[in-house]
């Protein structure tokens, strides 16, 4: 049809745009993967886009996901057509409203990309354990396979919610279909008008409370009642599926596009069938056609309407001939007797047989299999494997398919090479980094083919763990017919590699296809290109008959003024070898497409990328193939050979990419992951590395204390100890005194360093002779890389700074303490991790840490590795994280139990004290442990105890070793992001502060969500751009630490380590001494700032002496004794605050998008800051306690 | 008396016209200044580097860390309009003319040909009465010649002279090896008037920080003397107007200007340093020296004096030390 408008959009822009026009409110909070659909909805309403009765809909950000539910409810009782967004966790948090909505008969529709459920780890990617978690709540369940049928689904939920009275959970599975880019039809609006029934939508507003026709609802019921009303509702239930398939039929007319509440596809007398739902249904859908032409009788049914689960629909639609069922679950439920699906599958069938109603008399054999949980692949092979599986006498029941079970053998064997692609389809694989735009081109690309072509067009992205230097492989699909394929490219047509590092690291061509081709972007010349490739790839390409190509493409990018995004070039690239389109078209295509895309943000971005694409094809080599293999060196091992035996064998196989591979065995069953892991992946991300130059070097301990990756560090030790060092090892005469005759070398980690320069930026020493050096500097690192390994590896040989000798106060020696936090996943110059390094400098050998979701749990402990890390004596941070909205509440348990086993502890030791001996029992009782000469000193005395007690042998004895660690001090620290501290956990936060116990908060205050892609917390300021502000924050940034102060008993720090590194220091020190709740919210630059992050430290210093950040301790231990326990440590602004401002992006995009609007906030800030630093110049210059500082002076 | 003058085509009331200045910022100044009786006022510039920076670092700042990471695949929303580039100026020409009846003339500021010229014709669309095109580049490239320079200047010229039908002007430096042949050669160019000359920032050490810091210096009287050579040689000689600039601060100052052959004489620093109304002051000085003088009009001033119109055109050749060892022959 001539008419229809065709787009190529992921799935969360899909629903997004039904449910944004056919809504009045909305709700929300940004969780992955469902983020991005309040993003939309939030960026249409500030753009004025109105929904089909031509008004904008009112978009409200929540503090939670359980305030969006709160919200929805709340606005459904006042009559609004309302929906709301989320994912995992975030459903969990709307199941008390979900129940209150659906016992009312509430019409709203709630849109899921469907996620993991945090158990024994948190997973950010797709499956269906949180909509099983929500299924009791009383809504109807829609499941949509595909990006074109979340699209058709949402207003076919939205005219069904409206006629049956049940709340709609409209879901699909996470990243697989909500962040799978489609091309698919655009629903009209005036579809979506000709299903929205407006009578219906007035009973909805005629239900709404109103005082001008007043009810009460919410009641309280008692046993008398309670269950008859609960069962008033059940018509509705009995009701809903035919009104959806109604819906449906109405659909299918406007829309040529048919739907069936259980869908059958394959042969009319199957005998054996697969059940499932939502994604998973695509690529059995095109396995089936497979199979079909094999002679097979086979088919899948696939479940659209969950719940209510229609039964006599569901026996009707499966071919009476069937003899097996194997039911799939994409969720697990431990415990049960099946998982939910199963279940039902089995009741159905029970039911339809016992009762009679069906026509048949025996139930087929049925088994239950789960399937693709965290976004576990789900392939053709692995459902031609549940079929084998089906051909059994005795098929495996509660089976297992897409792992590898080798211990308790749930597994079902497959495939790993089978492909069933038609070769219609152009199957394309790109490697790329994030930083090089690789992804951005792509979706760029399949919009071209999508928009110029008749081609069907799919994208799919997978990024990596890691924030700084990471990989990201897109995989693009396209082809003639509509492509089912949600999986993941193993024959692909074309594959290129967009950074030559990957080369050695990554087995590129392992999918590669029959003659399929190779692209690679490299600095070497077309004779030079094959000599660098390893072996195993030379392998590759002759055997596969690959063909080659090169381009430099980084020289280009540079000489179009592109820097390091390669975008542009190796798109041009992509489309001039890879023939999906016609060449000239091509280029054709893609310059329209930067003109398109890139007119809003000036000529000099478009011309740079129209100058790119010209430059490219010039650039563009064809490599002849040698028929023998001739490389000297294959892929680079991930990790090194010697590391400890798991992590070369697990740690190191998930580097290399081989995770899926990893059997179940290989995993411990809790979640346990050692500490002290990071150490081994050497990344090799820096393309320069800071090299130190000790003639000029003032040893002042700045840059290794602002590394965000613990990259560089320092020693003092002993000259003697050089005799072994490697030639290139720098050391130079200790500067400090109490140093002195002592040696002293800064060395940095090359392999670890993310080139990030912020150390350079800090160096306070210029070259007398140079100015633009300092005392350290950035070098190419290829160059030093292996001298410096070397130097860095006899670095980490020599002994630790005696830390009982440390003055704490001062930088330069603290700084010597061995970080137990490095080489994180972290943003290249992040903001957050000089802190959390710092804690663990200062405290991390008697710290547990109670983390809350977010940056800093990711880059915490998103696997491969861990950051957290051991001293010489094993000792280290040890960590956890339980929820996003709970932290603080998790660190106060571990308080609670830590002083509990303390008193337990305390308790035995006096009861042992004769055994003991009294001496040792009272220097253990009585041990201060205020500082680290104590805590030495406690932990001697307990190894006493434990060589006295060890022989005792009694039940008491025997307890206080079990309990005997708690005698040595530990400290609590509970560490967050500002969304955590100030919205999701704050009444937490609040509580636990108020608590008066012993625990350390640490908000490092990115002023944004930051993990989850930018939204507005209440910690940004006015004015600053964010996702869901994106007209400027209207409001002042939440004051927490004003907040905090209020109780008088908690110790307050607000901080900056880049204005004023020796106050930050002072206030975790302060922190950790005082015996009560603290808590220091940290300034923490951030890449949703948009700043230099080569240079981010100015941006913290600017912030303070402009006055939008004020560096301050409230220490309540002053006021104990008598004095103001307020001291403010910046002083009054000296700078305006647009001074600061129009520095970040984030406040200077609002002056290019909303000019009037940025103007009245700049001002509106500039009073803020004024007022508030006259404010708390008053708190702390004010006489404090007048009474008892005259009675002093008396 | 008249003091009357054409510049740029424009019948202006006087020959105070108010060169490009941070005090253009703020409409109330050029509401002043059109009530201190400055009779034009060119605004502030808009320079290429700062409308190609700007949007090269919109551009990276909304690009830099996306598509990354899965959780974060962007760190900003995409506003539906951005007003990079020029917007803002652009309605500062708009607001500028809404509040005055006198001219407008926007500048522009450039170094190399590109595609900031062509905002030359949304200055025009926005209402301004004329351009100021300010060229200048500190060449440090050893194989780029003087000629290679020259024409690109050229280049710039005939850009934005391609784009826009209003009058352009060009604001030039003195460094040329032969000023009179580069006037000539952005005069057959198109160039309505020209404008000398510019000042520049200068760099600067700071001693303490060990950096380079710019330093913006003032004029002072004396720096009157070089474009004065210079519009005395060229009146007459091209057919542009020429517009005087550099170290006017006093009406004494702007009257030699006039009779050496300046339509116009232009003011910064003088206001800078005393404030806008000092403008009626100067034209103060003027109605009362030429009352003294018994000149009825500025037109009858104009050119006076040029090299062509004094009795000894070699005064505006010679060098100083020149005169010395003549007067010492003697």
């Amino acid at each position: 049809m001539k008419d229809k408008v065709y787009v190529t959009i992921d799935g969360n822009e899909a629903a997004a745009y039904v449910a944004y026009r056919v809504n009045e409110v909305i709700a929300i909070y940004p969780i992955t993967p469902s983020s991005n659909m309040g993003e939309w909805a939030d960026e249409w309403a500030s753009k004025g886009i109105k929904n089909i009765w031509g008004s904008i809909p009112t978009v409200c950000e929540m503090q939670s996901e359980g305030g969006a539910a709160g919200a929805v409810h709340g606005s459904l009782q006042a009559g609004a057509l309302t929906t709301t967004f989320t994912a995992s966790q975030g459903l969990l948090l709307k199941i008390p409203n979900m129940f209150k909505i659906a016992g009312e008969l509430t019409s709203t529709v709630f849109n899921i990309s469907a996620r993991t459920l945090a158990t024994h780890a948190l997973s950010i990617f797709g499956d269906h354990s949180d909509v099983m978690a929500a299924r009791t709540t009383g809504f109807a369940f829609l499941a949509a396979d595909s990006v074109q049928q979340v699209m058709d689904f949402e207003i076919i939920a939205q005219a069904s919610t409206l006629e049956s009275r049940l709340p709609f959970v409209h879901f699909f599975d996470g990243f697989r279909t909500s962040h799978e880019e489609m091309k698919i039809e655009l629903l009209s609006e005036d579809v979506m008008r000709q299903m929205m029934n407006a009578e219906l939508i007035e009973a909805h507003r005629n239900r709404a409370l109103s005082p001008d026709h007043p009810v009460l609802r919410g009641t309280a019921q008692n046993p008398d009642v309670f269950f008859q009303n609960r069962e008033t509702m059940n018509k509705f239930y009995t009701d809903c599926p035919d009104i959806v398939q109604k819906h449906m039929d109405k659909f299918a007319q406007l829309t040529g596009r048919q739907y069936q509440l259980f869908e059958y596809h394959g042969a009319p007398d199957a005998d054996k069938v697969i059940i499932l739902m939502a994604s998973g249904c695509e690529p059995a859908h095109e396995t089936i056609d497979y199979l079909l032409k094999q002679g097979e009788k086979v088919g899948v049914l696939k479940i659209r309407l969950y719940r209510p689960f229609d039964m006599k629909r569901f026996i009707a639609a499966i071919p009476k001939s069937v003899k097996k069922i194997a039911v799939l679950d994409r969720t697990k439920e431990p415990g049960a007797t099946g998982e939910p699906v199963y279940l039902d599958v089995i009741n159905a069938y029970y039911e339809a047989v016992s009762n009679g109603w069906s026509g048949i008399t025996e139930i087929p054999k049925i088994v239950g299999g789960r399937y693709g949980l965290s976004s576990k692949e789900f392939t053709p092979s692995m459902i031609i494997s549940v079929f084998d599986n089906l051909k059994l006498d005795k098929p495996k029941h509660n089976f297992t398919v897409g792992i590898n079970d080798d211990v308790y053998h749930s597994s079902l064997d497959y495939d790993t090479e089978l492909s069933i692609e038609s070769d219609k389809v152009v199957r394309a694989m790109f490697y790329g980094l994030g930083s090089d735009g690789t992804v951005g081109a792509n979706k760029n690309s399949i919009k071209i083919i999508g928009e110029n072509t008749d081609n069907y067009a799919q994208g799919y992205y997978v990024y990596d763990s890691k924030k700084a230097g990471a990989l990201t492989v897109s995989h693009l699909r396209f082809g003639p017919d509509k492509i089912r394929s949600t999986y993941l490219i193993n024959k692909a047509n074309f594959i290129a590699c967009h950074q030559t590092v990957f080369l050695e690291k990554y087995d590129m061509l392992k999918n590669i296809g029959e003659g399929g081709t190779f692209l690679i972007n490299s600095p070497w010349s077309v004779e030079e290109v094959w000599n660098n490739i390893p072996k195993t790839t030379q392998e590759r390409i002759i055997k596969k008959k690959v063909k080659l190509f090169t381009i430099d493409a980084q020289k280009v990018a540079e000489a179009s003024g592109m820097g390091r995004r390669l975008n542009t070039v190796m798109q041009v690239c992509f489309f001039a070898i890879s023939g999906v389109l016609p060449r000239e078209e091509a280029i054709k295509a893609i310059k329209d497409s930067i003109v398109k895309s890139y007119s809003r943000k000036g000529d000099e971005i478009v011309n740079m990328n129209l100058q790119a694409v010209d430059n490219s094809l010039e650039n563009l080599f064809e490599v002849p193939v040698p028929n023998t293999v001739s490389a000297t060196f294959d892929l680079s091992l991930p990790v090194p050979a010697d590391s400890p035996e798991f992590v070369r064998n697990v740690i190191g196989e998930i580097i290399a990419g081989r995770g899926d591979e990893l059997p179940v065995s290989a995993f411990p069953q809790d979640g346990t992951w050692p500490t002290a892991t990071a150490q081994y992946e050497r990344r090799n991300i820096a393309f320069e590395i800071p090299v130190w130059d000790e003639e000029i070097c003032i040893q002042c301990g700045k840059c290794f204390m602002v590394c965000p990756h613990a990259t560089i560090r320092a020693k003092v030790y002993d000259p003697a100890l050089l005799g072994n060092a490697p030639g290139t090892f720098k050391s130079v005469e200790a500067r400090d005194k109490e140093y002195a005759g002592m040696k002293y070398t800064l060395q940095v980690a090359p392999e670890d360093c993310t080139g990030c320069g912020v150390c350079i930026e800090v160096c306070p020493v210029k070259n007398k002779s140079n100015t633009s050096l300092k005392a350290i500097n950035l070098v190419p690192q290829i160059p030093l890389r292996e001298s410096e390994a070397k130097n860095w590896e006899f670095f980490l040989s020599l002994p630790e700074v005696d830390r009982s000798n440390i003055k704490l106060s001062n930088i330069r020696q603290q700084q010597l303490q061995r970080p137990l936090f490095e080489f994180s996943g972290a943003c290249s110059g992040c903001g957050e991790t000089p802190y959390i390094k710092l804690l663990t400098q200062l405290f991390g050998d008697h710290t547990v840490i109670a983390n809350a979701t977010g940056c800093s749990s990711i880059y915490g402990a998103n696997l491969p590795t861990t950051p957290y890390t051991k001293n010489a004596e094993g000792r280290g941070p040890a960590w956890s994280n339980s929820l996003f909205e709970d932290n603080a509440e998790f660190g106060l348990g571990y308080r609670l139990a830590i002083d509990k086993q303390k008193d337990i502890a305390r308790q035995l030791v006096n009861e042992l004290k004769s055994q003991i001996g009294n001496e040792l029992a009272e220097e253990i009782l009585n041990s201060p442990q205020k500082d680290e000469s104590d805590i030495f000193n406690q932990r001697k005395r307990v190894e006493k105890l434990v060589e006295i007690v060890s022989k005792i042998g009694s039940p008491e004895s025997k307890r206080l070793l079990s309990v005997k660690d708690y005698l040595v001090k530990k400290t609590v620290w509970i560490v967050g992001g500002d969304g955590w501290a100030y919205d999701i956990g704050y009444g937490g936060l609040d509580h636990v502060i108020a608590s008066g116990k012993n625990v350390n908060i640490l908000v490092l205050d990115t002023e944004v969500y930051s993990n989850t892609g930018g939204q507005a917390s209440k910690a940004s300021p006015l004015s600053a751009v964010a996702k869901f502000a994106m007209k400027g924050k209207p409001t002042n940034k939440k004051d927490l630490g004003m907040m905090a102060m209020a109780y008088g008993n908690v110790y307050v720090a607000s901080v900056a380590m880049g204005a004023k590194d020796e106050h930050t220091l002072k206030a975790f020190l302060e922190a950790e001494a005082y015996d009560g709740p603290s808590i220091i919210i940290a300034y923490s630059h951030c890449i949703a700032h948009g700043i230099d992050m080569t240079a981010p430290l100015k941006q913290q210093k600017l912030a303070v002496d402009s006055g939008q950040w004020l560096l301050y301790r409230y220490n309540p231990v002053l006021a104990a004794q008598g004095g103001n326990p307020m001291s403010l440590d910046s002083k009054a602004p000296k700078l305006p605050v647009a001074d600061y401002l129009n520095t970040e992006n984030r406040f200077k995009m609002l002056k290019v998008s909303h000019p009037e609007i940025a103007k009245e906030y700049f001002k509106q800030t500039q009073t803020f800051v004024e007022d508030r630093y006259k404010f708390y110049d008053y708190l702390a210059n004010r006489r404090f306690n007048p009474e008892v500082q005259e009675e002093e002076t008396k | 008396m008249d003091l009357t003058t054409t510049y740029l085509g424009l019948n202006l009331k006087s020959p105070l016209v108010v060169s490009a200045s941070p005090l253009s910022e703020d409409l109330n100044n050029i509401r002043k200044m059109e009530d201190a009786g400055a009779s034009a006022v060119v605004l502030y510039s808009l320079f290429e580097e700062q409308i190609i920076g700007e949007q090269k670092e919109l551009d990276f700042h909304t690009t830099a860390g996306t598509h990354s990471f899965a959780e974060a695949l962007t760190y900003f929303p995409e506003p539906g309009e951005y007003r990079a580039g020029p917007e803002k100026y652009l309605e500062h020409i708009r607001k500028a003319k809404e509040a005055v009846k006198i001219p407008i003339i926007a500048s522009l500021n450039g170094s190399k040909p590109g595609s900031w010229t062509k905002f030359a014709k949304d200055f025009q669309q926005a209402g301004a009465d004329a351009i100021e095109l300010n060229i200048y580049n500190i060449p440090t490239d050893s194989n780029q010649s003087g000629e290679e320079i020259e024409n690109s200047y050229v280049d710039i010229l005939k850009e934005v002279k391609a784009a826009v039908t209003i009058p352009v002007a060009v604001k030039l430096s003195p460094y040329f090896t032969n000023m009179v042949n580069m006037a000539k050669k952005l005069d057959d160019a198109g160039a309505n008037s020209l404008v000398l000359f510019n000042r520049f920032y200068q760099p600067d050490v700071d001693l303490e920080e060990l950096v380079i810091r710019p330093q913006v210096q003032l004029s002072h009287s004396p720096n009157s003397k070089l474009p004065m050579r210079w519009i005395a040689i060229l009146k007459g000689r091209i057919k542009a107007d020429l517009a005087a600039t550099s170290g006017i601060h006093t009406g004494y100052d702007a009257i030699k200007m006039l009779m050496i052959g300046a339509n116009v004489t232009m003011f910064c620093s003088a206001l800078l340093q005393n404030g806008i109304y000092y403008l009626t002051d100067i034209e103060k000085e003027i109605v009362e020296w030429m009352n003294e003088h018994e000149y009825k009009s500025v037109k009858q001033m104009i050119g006076s004096m040029s090299q062509k119109n004094i009795p000894d055109p070699s005064a505006f050749e010679r060098a100083q030390y020149m005169k010395a060892i003549v007067k010492y022959k003697f």
